[in-house]
């Protein structure tokens, strides 16, 4: 159980001065401390154990069978075998739309969030007066997130007397009822998304912050625009953060609950336009505790995530550069 | 002759007052965007219901503060019950987090033991894991529990340890502590336990200190979860609070809504100012390394 790696062996050497024995004895320390865990280890990591197997991986796999079951939760589950699945893909129109909506959520908010994000970043990312101020304010409209309180509010700016129409007043265009249309409420969903940029737009600054400045010296001489700058140092030398950056915001999109609850009043409505998936599973699984449904819901959505992400690994082999 | 001419970097250093104007122009734009539906809900917490969508303009006519007592009491419950509630769940999953996620991080970051690679990645795994995924399954347990409508599933599960993203932060906060501390404390005979308690959770404080404002704000927060597992309304909590006040004021009192959300934000708005900076640098630094 606790074999010592073999680069940790101590070498020993024929003359032992005191220097060597000094060596050699912090080297048997270091071993020691290594192989001397025992169940130490296992100790500090009980709670999370019990957590990782009771938590997620027995939730998991029951979460698997139920999804081949009709379960109410109070009646005993009974086995229908793919039944759920099959109704899923052939036999629920409110699951494409759910499908639809989160899918067109995903393709828009996260393309624009990102690159909002940093070209703020690239605009922050000098010697300018006040920007702590600057990262503070774009920064906090992120942390309060998923807030029902700015679901609501949200939800009033884009109503039909809201402050957006009134904006947009000023420019002599008549606007409408943002919310109760099925062509524009995911839209206003999307706009919320976009507004809370502030997470990856630290984290693009944080990167920016780490290039290498005399690349840049050296390009100037030799005379390359800013916008070559960008695409020949800049976005090549930012691969891994974007890459983060992607990877976070698509699972969590694909998460987004909150104000597509709120904003449609828990409905998913106008015409399931905003039934993101997480709300379509909510409502199957605890409005009408249809829990094995739900549970090959959340099993699909757990294999589209894995596979989104999968992808973007994959793929990441061919855009992402690591200097090490 | 470089020090006669400034190098090209000095002179997009020095960048010409018409650039920074254009800069600050911009930036201080893209503020009055991102703050204007903050202030716009301050607002209209403080204006007579008639005046919130007719006068538009920052500054109400006359200031309303009723608004404020009405909603306070206004939503089937007084809003003091829904802000204890609410305390008692972030109260609890912030010491769980710090103990448990502690315990892991120092386990991950100073032992070697068997499989520790695969339990990391296993532990980075659930870090993507959509809370979803698990919902259901989860909930049948906590009921089976007969823990429905109680705090505990919103509590016991961060004294497990679940929040991945705060085990990764506060391993690699532990990688930067020197470990010849450690090991000058083994010497002198400290078990493990001794040398997590005494040397590593004090060194370690920045990390807590991230991780109880996150804790707290993302708990405070999190509507779903809240949503699923309370289900009277003398357990509710805040969002819960709030969801009741909107399904009420469909017509009319918007003011008392707007003032309860601005009520609701408030503790998060006080964080942020408190601990801006730490809030910033800490979603900066802490998916870097990976």
């Amino acid at each position: 159980m606790t074999t010592a790696k073999t680069d940790e062996v101590v070498k020993e050497s024929p003359a032992a001065t005191p220097s060597d024995q000094r060596e050699r004895d912090r080297q048997r320390r270091r071993l020691a401390r290594k192989r001397g865990g025992g169940w130490w280890p296992y100790l500090f990591l009980a709670p999370w154990f019990v957590g990782l197997f009771g938590l997620t991986i027995y939730p998991m796999l029951d979460s698997l069978y139920l999804s081949f079951t009709d379960f109410d939760l109070l009646t005993p589950e009974k086995w229908v075998g793919t039944a759920n699945y099959e109704r899923m893909f052939t036999d629920d129109p409110v699951f494409w739309d759910s499908v639809h909506a989160t899918l067109l959520y995903v393709v828009v908010s996260v393309p624009l969030k990102l690159g909002l994000a940093l070209a703020v970043a690239m605009l922050l990312n000098r010697d300018i007066k006040g920007i702590g101020l600057y990262r503070a304010a774009f920064y906090l409209p992120s942390l309060l997130g998923g807030a029902v309180a700015i679901a609501i509010v949200w939800r009033q700016v884009f109503g039909g007397d809201g402050l957006f129409n009134d904006f947009l007043s000023w420019f002599g265009i008549k606007g409408q009822d943002w919310i109760s249309s099925p062509d524009t409420a995911l839209y206003t969903l999307i706009l919320l998304a976009v507004w809370q940029f502030g997470t990856p737009m630290v984290i693009f600054l944080a990167g920016l912050k780490q290039l290498p400045k005399d690349v840049y010296e050296a390009a100037e001489i030799d005379g390359a625009s800013p916008v070559t700058r960008f695409f020949k140092i800049t976005l090549p030398l930012l691969t891994p953060i974007v890459f983060f950056n992607v990877v976070l915001q698509i699972i969590d999109a694909f998460k987004t609950f909150t104000p597509a609850f709120v904003i449609s009043n828990g409905s998913g409505g106008p015409l399931n336009s905003t039934m993101l998936y997480s709300l379509y599973l909510y409502k199957k699984g605890f409005t009408d505790l249809q829990m094995g449904y739900a549970s090959a819901l959340a099993w699909v959505l757990f294999l589209v995530i894995a596979g989104f992400t999968a992808v973007n690994f994959i793929a990441s082999r061919y855009w992402v550069h690591y200097d090490d | 002759m470089s020090a006669i001419t400034p190098s090209p970097l000095q002179k997009l250093r020095s960048a010409t007052g018409a650039r920074r104007i254009f800069i600050h122009t911009v930036l201080i734009g893209v503020a009055i965007v991102m703050l204007y539906p903050l202030m716009w809900m301050l607002s209209s917490s403080l204006k007579p219901d008639t005046e919130i969508f007719t006068h538009p303009g920052l500054i109400p006519n006359k200031l309303n503060p009723e608004n404020y007592s009405k909603g306070w009491d206004g939503s089937g419950n007084s809003f003091s019950l829904y802000i204890t509630n609410s305390l008692i769940v972030t109260i609890g999953a912030v010491i769980g987090n710090i103990i448990s996620c502690s315990l892991a991080a120092y386990a991950f970051a100073r032992f070697e033991f068997r499989w520790k690679k695969l339990w990391f990645g296993l532990m980075l795994g659930t870090l993507m894991l959509p809370t979803q995924a698990v919902l259901i399954p989860q909930y049948t347990i906590f009921y089976n529990l007969t823990w429905i409508n109680t705090y505990l599933p919103l509590i016991v599960p961060k004294f497990l340890a679940v929040d991945a993203f705060f085990i990764f932060l506060m391993v690699q906060f532990i990688r930067s502590i020197p470990r010849e501390l450690d090991q000058a404390a083994m010497m002198d005979g400290a078990n493990p336990w001794q040398i997590y308690w005494k040397i590593i959770l004090p060194l370690m404080k920045p990390a807590l200190v991230t991780t109880t404002i996150f804790t707290f704000i993302w708990t405070y927060d999190d509507f779903l979860h809240q949503l699923v597992y309370l289900q009277q309304n003398d357990k509710f909590t805040v969002p819960l609070g709030l969801t009741l006040f909107m399904d009420q004021t469909s017509g009319s009192s918007y003011g008392a809504m707007f003032a309860m959300s601005t009520i609701a934000l408030a503790p998060t708005l006080i964080c942020f100012l408190i601990f801006q900076k730490r809030l910033v640098e800490g979603m900066a630094t802490s998916g870097m390394k990976g």
